[in-house]
């Protein structure tokens, strides 16, 4: 829609000539921040030489990197100065460019296509609304109402994922690498959904959720290797494990608050990797556990192509050509299956008191204390419940590897699983998919752009705080809706939270 | 209905309430005035358990509360609407009321929510609206029907006409009054606008310091000079 011209020219001074030292002198600036920041990060790499660690310059990427930020600046001092047609010409044809020609880097073409493209949106919307610039609410507000649309579509494109997740094995793309990312994807999934019920329905902080997952995979590693327990034994006492040590913990942490809180949970999971690693006679210590058993197709056939005595061969039992495939193919849907468990749980424990009075905590204390509501019992529950559910995980982790050691379950796990629930909207499930898409899911995808992948996942999540800080999809729908009342607009998309 | 006897409650080294001794009477409205800091709330907070008493007791229905966890003192019958209303803000205005039901006897949620709602028409159309989205005087009107959703016998009130405009004020005090005469409920409720508060009350009670320093009928107190000084004149 074009306003009418006399609109337009309130926003953007349209008469004026214009203003080339002082647009000049802008990206002149911003390139000089660009020189400030590209020299140590990008100017300066490490290599290994025979004598040790060495130190190459890189001036190329540095010129370039000031070069591009000082062109995409001009460009955009240049939208607020009515010249949007020209600058989005000209960014158009700059993402032309990265796209069709061969590129030096991959980072070079991407930043082209990037960076054009960023640009030559804002001038759009500046042809289009001509105003240059919208404001932060009103920017806010247009994000919010597309996270509530994601959100209540949700409840067609979470069946279709679904079912698009469970057909994917037997799809001919499945070939071992998509089939090892999915399983870590959906192992992160799972994960994000156990930590969303003590951090995005709860309330609680915690900032060691990765100690659950190490107790979970450690549990069945030991059980399996001491006592020689199958793993469909072990995974349900993994998870009763993990649950046990989740109410140890819960029980004296539980009196604290917030911040003081997160921190003792942070040591809680140190101190369960401390353990793991100085109890050298029982874990193995740092050199982990190796030949953890895989699991068999519940207890009836093996995935070997000579399976042990007692058991029959997968293969054989479903009259298949034999394929290391088969296994891989059995933990997808294993994790799946979990994963999904973990989902309907949460979904029908928010219709629950249960998840009521986890939700009534998170939004006010002593509110919910004065309504008769048992703290410590319900944070415990909590804690116990997202415990279980890490175990599981953490079992399933144990299986898939066949080797794990306490390097596995260092406090970056806890922070990228909580990234994830943070990033997704707190409490929002499809927002957990999103996020672990974009935080495991994008740094998998962008394996080619090497040493740069880690500095565009900083840059994503920098953009996700500065535009949604409250999550991507953090909009949240009530849970009960009036008899025979007038239904809301906003109601409750069954599979969306 | 509920005694509270040479009660001392300290935060830390500071004592906040120095020896409180009141009464309050099955189906009786008494309001509780003072200023700033005189340790009106910290009373409420008292009874409820969160702080707790350090000495004195505190006895509902001849039996002695004092030392009970807060959820525990709640389902026994004493809801309380607390200061600065503290309604969940993320949550509709149902869901809020039905975290109020949640000690209530099972089954009761639907007449209890018909009698609220009648109570505050306003709820009623902002049924499904985020409760933090509303204005305070809404707010306000949600934190006393959530508080009723628990089927108390005694409400407690902590200063339900904060910040809000005159019109709600009365509004407020209407149908605390409404509560008290048609369900019988016992109310005790702590305010600074004495006026409307003692104008309410069956009895009233004056705190300075930490200290009950008068009691009488409201009218009795109303009246009253030293009271009228410090409390009514000047400030309304």
């Amino acid at each position: 829609m074009t306003m009418p011209s006399h609109t337009a020219s309130a926003a953007v001074p349209t008469n004026r000539a214009v203003d080339w030292p002082g647009t000049l002198r802008d990206a002149g600036l911003a390139a000089f921040v660009a020189l400030l920041l590209t020299l140590p990060l990008v100017g300066l790499r490490t290599i290994d030489r025979p004598t040790g660690l060495g130190i190459e310059a890189r001036p190329d990427e540095v010129i370039a990197s000031i070069v591009l930020v000082f062109l995409g600046r001009l460009g955009l001092g240049l939208i607020r100065q009515n010249l949007a047609l020209p600058v989005l010409v000209l960014a158009l044809a700059c993402a032309g460019v990265g796209l069709v020609l061969p590129m030096p880097t991959q980072v070079l073409r991407l930043v082209l296509v990037a960076g054009g493209g960023i640009i030559a949106l804002r001038a759009a919307i500046t042809l289009t609304t001509g105003r240059s610039k919208l404001s932060q609410a009103e920017r806010d507000r247009r994000m919010d109402r597309v996270a509530v649309q994601v959100q209540h579509a949700t409840r067609y494109i979470a069946p279709v994922a679904i079912i698009g997740a469970a057909i994917l094995p037997l799809t001919p793309i499945a070939d071992r690498q998509i089939l090892d990312i999915g399983i870590l994807l959906l192992t992160y999934i799972m994960l994000g959904w156990g930590l969303n019920i003590v951090v995005g329905l709860a309330g609680l902080l915690d900032l060691g959720y990765v100690a659950f997952y190490a107790v979970g995979a450690y549990s069945y590693a030991l059980l399996a290797h001491y006592f020689g327990l199958s793993f469909w034994v072990c995974l349900p006492l993994a998870g009763l494990l993990a649950a046990l040590s989740g109410v140890l913990l819960g029980f004296p942490v539980l009196r604290l608050r917030g911040d003081y809180f997160a921190i003792v949970t942070l040591g809680f999971g140190e101190i369960i990797r401390i353990i793991l690693v100085n109890w050298y006679q029982f874990t193995g210590g740092p050199n982990g556990i190796s030949g953890i058993p895989r699991p068999s197709f519940f207890g009836i056939a093996d995935f070997t192509r000579t399976p042990s005595e007692g058991m029959a061969a997968f293969h054989e039992l479903f009259g298949l050509e034999f394929s290391s495939l088969h296994r891989i193919v059995f933990l997808y849907y294993l994790i799946l299956a979990l994963a999904l468990v973990v989902n309907l749980f949460t979904l029908r424990v928010r219709k629950l008191p249960l998840g009521r009075a986890w939700e009534a905590l998170r939004e006010d204390e002593i509110a919910s204390a004065s309504l008769g509501i048992n703290r410590t019992n319900m944070k415990l529950a909590a804690f116990a419940i997202a415990a279980m559910f890490g175990g599981f995980a953490g079992s399933f982790f144990a299986t898939r590897q066949g080797f794990i050691s306490p390097e596995s379950f260092t406090f970056i796990e806890s922070a990228i699983i909580l990234a994830i629930v943070v990033l997704g909207g707190m409490g929002s499930q499809i927002g957990v998919v999103v996020a672990t898409l974009l935080v495991i899911g994008l740094p998998e995808a962008f394996r080619e752009l090497a040493d740069y992948r880690m500095l565009a996942f900083g840059m994503g999540m920098v953009v996700i705080m500065l535009w949604r800080p409250r999550g991507l999809l953090a909009h949240r729908d009530p849970t009960i809706l009036l008899h025979g009342g007038r239904k809301p607009q906003a109601q409750n998309a069954g599979a969306a939270r | 209905m509920l005694k509270v006897s040479g009660v001392h409650t300290f935060y830390g080294a500071i004592e906040a309430l120095k020896g409180i001794d009141l009464e309050i009477g099955s189906g009786e409205i008494v309001s509780l005035i003072g200023a700033n800091g005189a340790g009106k709330s910290t009373l409420l907070m008292t009874l409820c358990g969160s702080p707790r008493a350090r000495q004195g007791r505190v006895v509902f229905e001849g039996e002695d509360i004092t030392d009970l966890p807060t959820h525990e003192i709640v389902r026994r019958g004493i809801a309380q609407s607390p200061e600065g209303r503290r309604i969940f803000p993320r949550m509709s205005v149902l869901e809020n009321l039905q975290m109020g039901s949640i000690v209530a006897k099972p089954g009761s949620f639907e007449t209890e929510l018909e009698r609220v709602l009648t109570l505050f028409p306003r709820l009623k159309e902002r049924i499904h609206q985020r409760a933090g989205t509303m204005s305070g005087g809404e707010q306000q009107m949600l934190a006393i029907g959530r508080a009723l959703m628990s089927q108390p016998r005694l409400l407690l009130l902590d200063e339900p006409s904060l910040g809000l405009a005159p019109l709600i004020v009365k509004q407020i005090f209407q149908v605390i009054k409404a509560i008290n005469e048609e369900q019988k409920m016992t109310v005790f409720m702590v305010e600074q606008n004495a006026f409307h508060a003692l104008k309410l009350a069956h009895r009233g009670y004056v705190m300075v310091n930490g200290r009950i320093t008068m009691t009488g009928s409201g009218a009795q107190l109303l009246a009253d000079p030293e009271v009228r000084a410090a409390y009514l004149e000047g400030g309304h």
